[in-house]
């Protein structure tokens, strides 16, 4: 398979990018290290190129309603210039992907998972014969991330700056179109920026000459949405794992839970949101230095015991200074779990998220 | 006495029968931000290329292996307490130093221009 290269590509090697293979695009890992760009995004601002991501566009009469029933949110009732998160639901309540729904007046974008942007296309085309649904992959995508990023960015684009977190909007800088959401997946105030490609590395360019924006790259944007305890789609959440198992039992309001029209797996999820799922997400923060990656078997004692589960997501998190881990568990959450890592099993408490507050401009 | 060199990007020093091992700055380059050292038990008999120590970045896990035949006769404690060490000076910070039973085998082992050349490859 050959990978995408992205319209940034020559600006990534200027900047020294370390380039990884992610979503069948060639993405930037990291720049000045995942240490410094993570904790830069936490004191001042980070830009993010995230094109891999899809931008999906769908028009035509009543697309809050047909979205409904595919995604188990409240669209009907999102004003337009607003965005909400939500899942695309199998029939057995698993999780095609999450994403984000802007309605945007006279047509809707979600953006989308990267490494699932093939198979959200083929089932929205399929479960939406009479809409037109377009990926925009002649569109960049540019997240910048922090709380010095309303600054930067209004320092181009003014307007920017009375946006609310959740807001979308059209804005122009110097002749350019620009679709901007107050939003990001860091646990950081930020924006999400999308933009023809052709223009994309001129805009880029003119964030990065501002004093408080540097690069950051993939492996930031991980040890960042885990710190905000934010699930991975893919690892924390996936075909097998429910919403509701995966903590996002919230995206699905009351309203979608009587009367509305149904979505793909309401049998399974209402059920789960009535009487409780048989396995749920717990936070952990690991008792020593070493972190639990994704796979570790989690034990309910420190030796014999049953294995209850897995860790979903798991590394260190900088802002945290330790290890952090989201895991999937049977039964009830203890106080305290075990981790097997590398044979020997290790403690870890099992603690609310987020592991770091988030800073989002409400 | 000149460092030796491994294909697998350790450092060897050998003085007066004692061999200390680190890693090279190419190594702590690619690992990124060291935040987990995992050092080998003091007595250790070790096996070359037996996994002995477990170093993890921000992003993921790997391991050092014993670079020869013989025991662990010192680990370096303030590695494990402050794993950013190795990112701020790898040749300075040490893993473990070892006696073995094969010293020839480090007449094999590559020079300082030699394992420049084989970084460059």
């Amino acid at each position: 398979m050959t990978l995408k290269q992205l319209p940034l590509a020559p600006l990534h090697a200027e900047l020294g990018a370390r380039m990884t293979p992610f979503a069948g695009h060639e993405m930037p890992l990291q720049y000045a290290g995942v240490m410094a760009e993570h904790l830069h995004t936490r004191a001042k601002a980070s830009l993010f190129d995230v094109t891999h991501m899809g931008q999906v566009t769908v028009r035509g009469d009543g697309v809050a309603e047909a979205l409904e029933a595919l995604i188990p949110a409240n669209l009907i009732g999102l004003a337009p210039g607003r965005q909400r998160y939500g899942v695309l639901t199998t029939d057995d309540g698993g999780v095609l992907d999450d994403l984000m729904a802007a309605n945007r007046g006279d047509h809707w974008l979600l953006v989308v998972n990267g490494a699932n942007r093939d198979a959200d296309m083929a089932h929205l085309r399929a479960h939406l014969p009479d809409h037109e649904v377009v990926l925009h992959d002649d569109r960049a995508l540019l997240a910048l991330q922090g709380p010095a990023a309303e600054g930067a960015l209004a320092s181009l684009v003014p307007a920017v700056a009375e946006m609310r977190f959740m807001d979308v909007a059209d804005h122009e800088w110097d002749g350019v179109p620009l679709v901007v959401a107050r939003a990001g997946y860091t646990g950081e105030d930020g924006y999400e920026i999308g933009l023809p490609a052709p223009q994309a590395d001129r805009f880029a360019r003119a964030l990065l000459a501002h004093a408080d924006v540097e690069p950051a790259g993939l492996a930031a944007r991980d040890s960042l949405r885990l710190e905000a305890g934010l699930p991975l789609h893919g690892q924390d959440m996936s075909a097998d794992i429910s919403p509701v198992e995966a903590g996002q039992g919230w995206s699905i309001p009351k309203s979608r839970r009587e009367g509305r029209p149904a979505f793909p797996g309401a049998a399974r999820l209402l059920r789960e949101l009535a009487e409780g799922s048989p396995r749920q997400r717990v936070g952990l923060r690991p008792e020593g230095r070493a972190p639990m990656r994704a796979g570790t078997p989690l034990w309910d004692a420190e030796a014999g015991g049953r294995q209850v589960g897995l860790v979903t997501s798991g590394g260190f998190g900088p802002t945290l200074q330790g290890p952090m881990a989201l895991g999937l568990i049977e039964g009830p959450a203890p106080d305290r779990l075990w981790g097997e890592v590398r044979g020997k099993r290790l403690p870890a408490a099992v603690v609310e998220t987020p592991f770091v507050p988030p800073r989002y401009k409400r | 006495m000149a460092l030796k060199y491994t294909e697998e990007h350790e450092w060897l020093d050998h003085d007066d029968g004692t061999i200390t091992v680190g890693i090279t700055g190419h190594a702590a380059t690619q690992l990124g931000d060291v935040v987990f050292v995992e050092l080998p038990e003091i007595g250790r008999e070790v096996t070359k290329g037996e996994e002995i120590v477990v170093i993890e970045s921000v992003k993921a896990a790997s391991d050092i292996m014993a670079p020869l035949d013989g025991e662990i006769t010192e680990v370096n404690e303030a590695l494990a307490a402050n794993p950013a060490l190795v990112n701020e000076d790898a040749e300075a910070a040490w893993f473990f130093k070892m006696t073995t039973t094969t010293p020839e085998e480090m007449d094999g082992m590559m020079d300082e221009d030699e394992y420049k050349a084989f970084v460059d490859d």
